[in-house]
C-alpha cells in the first residue's frame, strides 16, 4: 500500500433517513489538495468526518496511506489535524493560547508547544493579533486562527471542512494563497461549495450529490466527463435554434445552457447574433461541469424536465 | 513523537479555567462568591447556629456545582466551538480529555473552596480522623457530580437544554438535599424525600464527621454505601453512553 486515500463502498445512515453517504468508493494519492464538492447535504462533511476518524460509517472501509481509519486509529490520530466546518474558537481565549492549548492537547510537551506556536503565528502573519481576545478578531482573522491551529502540529494531513464559508473575497483569496502554498508539504482533504475554489487549488476534486460520488478526477479529466469543450448560456429562451452536438438544459429562470462541440458552437454563436440575443460563450468550466453533472441525476428523475427538454428541441 | 498525556490534561485545566479566568475576571469573581449566597442566609436565620454546618454545606454546594456545571462547559466545547470534534480527531483520549475538565472543574472551585476551607479551619474542629471523612466525603460527591455532568452532557444537544439540567439538579442536589443544616430540622414525612437526592447521604457523614448530627454505626455505612454505589453506577452509565467517536 502507498500513499494512498481509499475509501470501499463507504454508506453512512442517520436512522432511517436516506443515506448521507451511498456506497461511495475511490482512490487518489495523498498529495496536494483533494476537494470535495457538492451542494448543502450532499454528504461532503460526513465523508469527511469519516475518514477524519470522528463518525462511524454504517458500512464499507476506508484507509489513508496504508493505515485503516476504524482499526488503526490512534496511528492516523497522530499524523491528521481537522478544522471543522462550523469551528469557532473559544471567545476567552488570545489566538496565542488557542495554538498552545491545541498543541498541548496533541501530546506536546510545554516547552515544544511553545517554540511552535511562535513559528506558526509568524508563518500566517498573525503576529498582531496574538494576544487580542477571539472574540474581538474579525471572521477571516479567526478562519486564520484556525488553520493557524492546525498547521502549527505536525500533522501532514489535513481534513478542512468549507474553510472559505462566508468570507469575503478577499480574506478568501489570502486564504487560497495560504492553502496553495501547503499543499506543498501537506495533503489537504477540503470541502467546498466554491466551484472557483476547487478550481483554483485542487489537484484532484471529487463530486457528490446525495450521498453518491458523480464524479472523480482533476480538472482536465473531469471536464472530459462532460464530453463538450464549449458551453453557452442564452440569456433570452425561445430562440428558434438546434445544437446538432451537444445537451441543452433550460434554467429556472428561463435561459438556456448548451454544451457542445467548438464547430457547433460557432454555428451557433453566428446564428445568436445574428438574432440579436444576449448570449455568452466560454470553455467549459468547473461550474459547468459541476451543474452538468448535478443536474442530470435530478433531470433523469423528473418528468417535468424531460418535457423541458422536448419543448427546448421543438424551439 | 511521544505523547504527553500531562500536557493533555493540562490543556483543558488551561482553556476551561486558568485562561476563562484570567481573561474574563467576572468569572473568577463569580466563582468565589457562587457558594456563599445559601452560607450567608442560612447564617442569619439562623443567629450564627449553623456556622460550621453551614460552611461545610457551602463546601459540599462548591464541589458539586463544580461538577454540575462541567456539562455546560463540555456541551459548549462539543457544540459551539467543535473543539471536541478537532480532539477526537487527535491523539488526546477520551479518558484524558475527562480527566482534563474534571481537573478544570476543580480549579474553577478552587478560589471558592480555599475561602471556605480558611473559614473551616477558624469555625469548624473536626480533628484528623474527621478531616479526613470529610475530604473522602468531597471527593466522592465531586466525583458523582462529574460523571452525573459528563453522563448529562451526552444527552444534551444544545446549551439551553444543559442550562435546564442545572437547574432541574440544583433543586435536587443542593435544595431537596439538607445540606446547610441537619436533616432534623425536615419534618418527618418530607425527610424521605431528601433521601432521594445522593447529596443527603454526603451531607449526613460530613455533619456526623463534625460532631453535628448523630448516626448510628449501621446508617453511616448505608451513607457511605449509598454514596459510592450512585457514584460508581453513575460512572458505569457514562463509560457505557458516552461516545468518543460519533456512532
Amino acid at each position: 500500500m502507498g500513499d494512498l486515500l481509499e475509501c470501499r463502498n463507504l454508506t453512512k445512515r442517520y436512522g432511517k433517513e436516506a443515506p448521507a453517504l451511498e456506497d461511495v468508493s475511490f482512490s487518489i494519492e495523498t498529495k496536494g489538495i483533494f476537494a470535495l464538492l457538492g451542494r448543502n447535504g450532499a454528504g461532503k462533511t460526513t465523508l469527511i468526518r469519516i475518514l477524519a476518524t470522528e463518525l462511524e460509517p454504517s458500512s464499507g472501509s476506508a484507509s489513508i496511506n496504508g493505515m485503516d481509519v476504524f482499526k488503526d486509529t490512534d496511528k492516523i490520530r497522530e499524523q491528521i489535524a481537522v478544522m471543522p466546518q462550523e469551528a469557532r474558537l473559544v471567545p476567552w481565549l488570545t489566538p496565542r493560547q488557542t495554538i498552545y492549548s491545541y498543541l498541548l492537547y496533541r501530546g506536546f510537551g510545554r516547552r515544544d508547544a511553545a517554540s511552535k506556536v511562535e513559528g506558526a503565528l509568524a508563518k500566517l502573519g498573525l503576529g498582531k493579533y496574538e494576544n487580542t481576545p477571539n472574540r474581538h478578531l474579525s471572521g477571516g482573522v479567526k478562519r486564520r486562527v484556525l488553520m493557524t491551529t492546525i498547521l502549527a502540529t505536525d500533522a501532514k494531513i489535513l481534513f478542512v471542512d468549507e474553510p472559505t464559508t462566508g468570507l469575503d473575497p478577499l480574506i478568501r483569496a489570502d486564504l487560497w494563497a495560504n492553502l496553495n502554498e501547503l499543499k506543498k508539504t501537506h495533503f489537504i482533504c477540503l470541502t467546498t461549495h466554491y466551484l472557483e475554489e476547487a478550481e483554483r487549488l485542487a489537484d484532484m476534486i471529487g463530486i457528490l450529490e446525495s450521498g453518491r460520488l458523480l464524479s472523480l478526477g482533476t480538472l482536465d479529466q473531469l471536464r472530459s466527463v462532460v464530453r463538450y469543450q464549449y458551453s453557452i448560456r442564452i440569456l433570452q429562451g425561445g430562440s428558434s435554434f438546434e445544437t446538432r452536438v451537444g445537451e441543452a438544459i433550460r434554467e429556472a429562470d428561463g435561459s438556456i445552457q448548451i454544451f457542445t462541440t467548438e464547430e457547433d458552437a460557432d454555428r451557433l454563436t453566428e446564428q445568436l447574433v445574428k438574432e440579436k440575443k444576449r448570449f455568452s460563450v466560454y470553455p467549459v468550466s468547473l461550474d459547468d461541469i459541476f451543474y452538468y453533472l448535478v443536474r442530470k441525476p435530478i433531470e433523469e428523475d423528473t418528468r417535468r424536465n424531460s418535457a423541458e427538454q422536448r419543448d427546448l428541441h421543438e424551439d | 513523537m511521544k505523547i504527553s498525556r500531562l500536557s493533555q490534561v493540562y490543556a483543558s485545566i488551561l482553556i476551561n479555567a486558568v485562561y476563562e479566568m484570567r481573561n474574563y475576571p467576572i468569572t473568577l469573581a463569580s466563582n468565589i462568591i457562587a457558594p456563599f449566597s445559601v452560607l450567608v442566609l442560612i447564617l442569619l436565620v439562623s443567629h450564627g447556629v449553623l456556622l460550621g454546618i453551614s460552611i461545610e454545606g457551602a463546601l459540599i454546594t462548591a464541589m458539586i456545582s463544580g461538577g454540575v456545571n462541567l456539562q455546560i462547559d463540555l456541551s459548549h466545547m462539543k457544540n459551539d466551538f467543535k473543539l471536541q470534534d478537532m480532539l477526537v480527531s487527535s491523539p488526546t483520549k477520551p479518558f484524558t480529555y475527562m480527566l482534563g475538565m474534571a481537573m478544570s472543574a476543580l480549579t474553577n472551585a478552587l478560589p471558592a473552596l480555599t475561602v471556605l476551607t480558611i473559614l473551616a479551619f477558624m469555625f469548624i474542629h473536626a480533628g484528623p480522623t474527621g478531616t479526613l471523612t470529610i475530604l473522602g466525603v468531597f471527593a466522592l460527591i465531586f466525583a458523582f457530580s462529574v460523571a452525573l455532568g459528563f453522563m448529562l452532557s451526552t444527552f444534551g444537544t444544545d446549551i439551553q437544554q444543559n442550562r435546564a439540567f442545572v437547574s432541574i439538579l440544583t433543586v435536587i442536589l443542593a435544595t431537596i438535599a439538607p445540606i446547610y443544616y441537619p436533616i432534623t430540622y425536615i419534618p418527618l414525612p418530607i425527610r424521605y424525600v431528601a433521601y432521594l437526592s445522593p447529596a443527603t447521604y454526603a451531607a449526613e457523614i460530613a455533619q456526623h464527621a463534625i460532631g453535628d448530627l448523630p448516626l448510628s454505626a449501621s446508617n453511616l455505612a448505608i451513607d457511605w454505601i449509598v454514596l459510592v454505589t450512585v457514584s460508581c453506577v453513575l460512572f458505569f452509565v457514562v463509560t457505557k453512553k458516552s461516545h468518543w467517536r460519533d456512532p
